[in-house]
């Protein structure tokens, strides 16, 4: 690390020559003030002025020489990379300097400037979004320029066995040849996804109800919180729970019915990811018929309807879009759901109905495939990004699909706080 | 259809018996929920309570000429197979260091080894019949006692359960949260800003608006992968490091405080920013100067909260590699480090016994921190909170 004292240098300097600005433009400002000059703007706009000049072009230039030395794997010596930019400093400060003239309008130019650091911030989100795909994409397609995209999808048999050698260049000595067929692993995705929802749906839906249309208000604000707290558990606690507490107690239950479970079967996370996701569909479920207008349940309890008649024919119906759209949410939390899975479910792809059987997920495949001491350019580090891929592609339509739906609620309703 | 009124009557009672069901239907289902929560403490606290005891045994130490070479020969042979290995690894260094100890000897009290420890706890252990009456004898006699375990809060981890120990997860803890901090915080609150005290109603403005919305909602692993492939491969940041960890929690907590944020813009009222142009305040200085401190309770409430997601994550910083073994606490931004949920993690791994126990007490402590800072974000709430 040889380029750490040159970076403090740079930043020593670089600080130096902003003090240097900001003093010398305020005495600048105040000079001519003093002597009777009315001006656009304060001294001190002025003084950041300068420094905006001097420290922006310059931080911006050694920035944008640092990604096309990593992006384009050109060769800048950092030093001349480093003076460059100090000199473009040094440009900035005497512009600065010039300009704190009574007819230049520094707050406006200050505001500009802030105006667009504001942008430069709000658009990492978008880059994040696009690094996630890129790095993905990038990646997962190496992995199919290796095996076929279609066995890929169809394939049901996950065997990644020997790929390793063959990244190793020794291709011909593993016997048999890596399988990358993926169903087994989504099949396993779904079998644990449709267990949390058949846990989480009716118990966060019927707990949505009953905060909204029974209880009175004192329960509410205190049952709610206390949902809520089940999201706010770390997920490898829940991993931890499901694997040493509930799969033992799946095992005697099924064993008392005769039947032949594994410790890692398919119930324990299952049942565990779904009282994880209970508050995500009572919370968004409560707001939703929260907010479907009194008028409705009114015209319905007039013309004779009971309680339960209102909310099963009239609210339920008219929340059903907010409903539908919290429930895709948490499936999309479900199948990108990790520690759970890695550490109660198995680690062995199988394609099976039975939930008792043990069965593995994509993010176990993906956590399996990086946590290992292989090779990155192996065929099964780069499976990884491929399960990845389907992954983002599946969670993203769902969230797409969801915000959708909660729009045209919202815009149905007239709500504004969802 | 003619229904007399002895028939309406009926099916009216059902019709509100049937209301009455689903009331209580209802309930029982929150009551579900709130039951596996109280099994769920419980059976956390049954688990992970003894780790916070240790078993210690009274040795008398032998510092003779054998020990310096090893250890094991400074005690008794029958005591030394109760002892920890990891203080007899101590026994040379010591002499070593301090040679006048030679010849010396003396009574102390050291750590027993985990298959004492979870015998006097009453588990599942290896001890022989010999050694568990020998156990039996020395307890007895208080020469072995369970006593309040120190080395768990002040040891890194350790392949011998008895000397493992949390610290130095915990340090990674708040280093990679610094991190996180560091970028997410400022990042935050400028987009924040930007979205709803600058921005026009654009293509753009929703684009980014839509993309953070779904940003929150993807899932955690996928975040893990960018940091790889990006963060590591690309930009060459350490692998295993606080830096590229808080890296990439620092993207996931993005958007949690960028929502709480604009929440918090929103909440105060225009008359602020009105107040503020009538006096001849730009844009920025409004925002600066009026809106940002009267928002500020909100936006650290947010926060925190985003930061306690944070904290407990633990499947993208695994993809980074933040599951090393780290027997010394260090602090460093790019040397390996591990965190407190990688720790529960890796030691939920353990096949021993003994790590059940040390794993659930990683777990209290962990949950621990994040209900003091979720309360931390609810005190401040209803301390700042201003209705207008």
């Amino acid at each position: 690390m040889q380029t750490n004292p040159l970076l403090a240098l740079f930043g020593g300097a670089l600080l130096l020559l902003g003090l240097i600005a900001f003093f010398i433009g305020r005495a600048k400002a105040a000079r001519v003030r003093a002597a009777g000059v009315a001006m656009h703007a304060q001294p001190d706009q002025y003084a950041w002025f300068a420094v905006l000049a001097t420290a922006g072009p310059a931080l911006l230039v050694s920035a944008l020489g640092a990604f096309v030395m990593l992006l384009l794997g050109a060769e800048i010596p950092v030093p001349y990379l480093l003076a460059g930019s100090l000199i473009i400093a040094a440009l900035g400060l005497m512009f600065g300097i010039n300009k704190a003239k009574p007819d230049f309008h520094a707050r406006q130019a200050i505001e500009r400037v802030i105006g667009w650091i504001l942008i430069g911030a709000a658009l990492i989100s978008i880059f994040t979004t696009f690094g996630i795909l890129f790095s993905i994409v990038f990646e997962a397609l190496r992995f199919f320029q290796m095996h076929s995209f279609w066995d890929f999808i169809t394939g049901t048999v996950w065997n990644p066995g020997a790929s390793f050698l063959v990244a190793a260049g020794r291709g011909d000595e593993g016997g048999a040849a890596a399988q990358f067929g993926s169903v087994p692993l989504f099949a396993g995705t779904f079998m644990i996804t449709a267990i949390a929802m058949l846990v989480a749906i009716p118990v966060g839906l019927l707990s949505a109800i009953y905060m909204s249309e029974f209880a009175p208000a004192r329960v509410r604000t205190f049952a709610k919180p206390t949902l809520e707290v089940l999201a706010g558990i770390p997920t490898v606690v829940y991993g931890f729970f499901a694997a040493i507490t509930v799969a033992p107690i799946i095992v005697n239950v099924a064993g008392f019915f005769g039947l032949d479970a594994s410790f890692n079967n398919a119930v324990a996370p299952g049942l565990v990811m779904g009282i994880m996701i209970i508050p995500f569909i009572s919370s968004l479920s409560d707001d939703v018929i929260n907010s479907v207008p009194d008028s409705m349940r009114q015209g319905s309890l007039a013309l004779g309807m009971t309680k339960s008649e209102t909310i099963r024919d009239v609210v339920i119906p008219a929340a059903l879009p907010g409903i539908i759209s919290a429930s895709l949410l948490a499936v999309s939390r479900a199948l990108g759901e990790t520690m759970i899975v890695v550490m109660a479910a198995g680690m062995r792809p199988n394609l099976t109905a039975n939930p008792l059987e043990d069965m593995t997920t994509v993010t176990v495949r993906i956590v399996a495939a990086l946590t290992g001491d292989l090779e990155f350019e192996s065929a099964e580090t780069l499976s990884a990004f491929a399960l990845g891929l389907v992954l983002f592609a599946v969670t993203l339509s769902l969230n797409l699909v969801s915000v959708i739906m909660i729009r045209r609620f919202r815009e149905k309703y007239r709500v504004n706080n969802l | 259809m003619n229904h007399s009124f002895d028939e309406i009557s009926a099916q009216l009672k059902k019709r509100h018996r049937k209301s009455a069901r689903l009331k209580w239907i209802s309930m029982g289902a929150l009551g579900l929920a709130g039951l596996f929560l109280v099994l769920f403490f419980s059976d956390m606290l049954n688990k992970g309570l003894p780790a916070f005891q240790q078993a210690y045994i009274q040795v008398e130490v032998d510092y003779n000429e054998d020990a310096t070479r090893m250890g094991r020969a400074a005690m008794d042979r029958e005591i030394s197979s109760l002892v920890s290995r990891s203080f007899e690894r101590l026994i040379p260094g010591m002499i070593r260091d301090n040679p006048d100890l030679l010849g010396t000897s003396e009574q102390r009290w050291v750590l027993a080894n985990s298959q004492v420890d979870q015998y006097l706890k009453g588990h599942r252990n290896k001890l022989s019949e010999e050694e568990r009456a020998r156990v039996d004898e020395l307890a007895e006699s208080g020469q072995v006692e369970l006593k309040f375990n120190t080395t768990f809060f002040t040891n890194g981890d350790s392949k011998m359960a008895e000397s493992a120990g949390i610290l130095a997860a915990v340090v990674g803890t708040v280093m990679t949260m610094l991190v996180t901090l560091a970028i997410a915080f400022p990042i935050g609150v400028m987009t924040a800003v930007y979205l709803e005290e600058f921005a026009p109603d654009n293509r753009l403005t929703q684009l980014i608006e839509i993309n953070i919305n779904n940003l929150a909602a993807i899932p955690s692993i996928l975040f893990g992968l960018l940091g790889l492939a990006i963060f590591i491969n690309f930009f060459g940041v350490p692998r295993s490091s606080p830096l590229v960890g808080g890296m990439t929690l620092a993207l996931m907590t993005l958007p949690v405080i960028i929502i709480a944020t604009r929440t918090a813009l929103r909440s105060v009222p225009d008359s602020i920013r009105h107040a503020a142009f009538g006096v001849g305040c730009s844009r920025w200085q409004a925002v600066r100067d009026h809106v940002l401190p009267l928002a500020m309770p909100g936006i650290m409430t947010g926060s925190i909260i985003g930061l306690a997601q944070a904290m407990g994550e633990t499947a993208p910083l695994i993809i980074v590699g933040m599951v090393a073994f780290i027997p010394d606490v260090g602090i460093s931004f790019t040397n390996a480090a591990t965190v407190m949920p990688a720790q529960v993690f890796t030691w939920a791994g353990e096949p021993e016994r003994a790590f059940v126990e040390k794993t659930a007490g990683g777990i209290l402590v962990l949950l621990s921190i994040l209900i003091a800072l979720n309360a931390t974000a609810v005190v401040l709430r209803k301390k700042f909170e201003r209705r207008w």
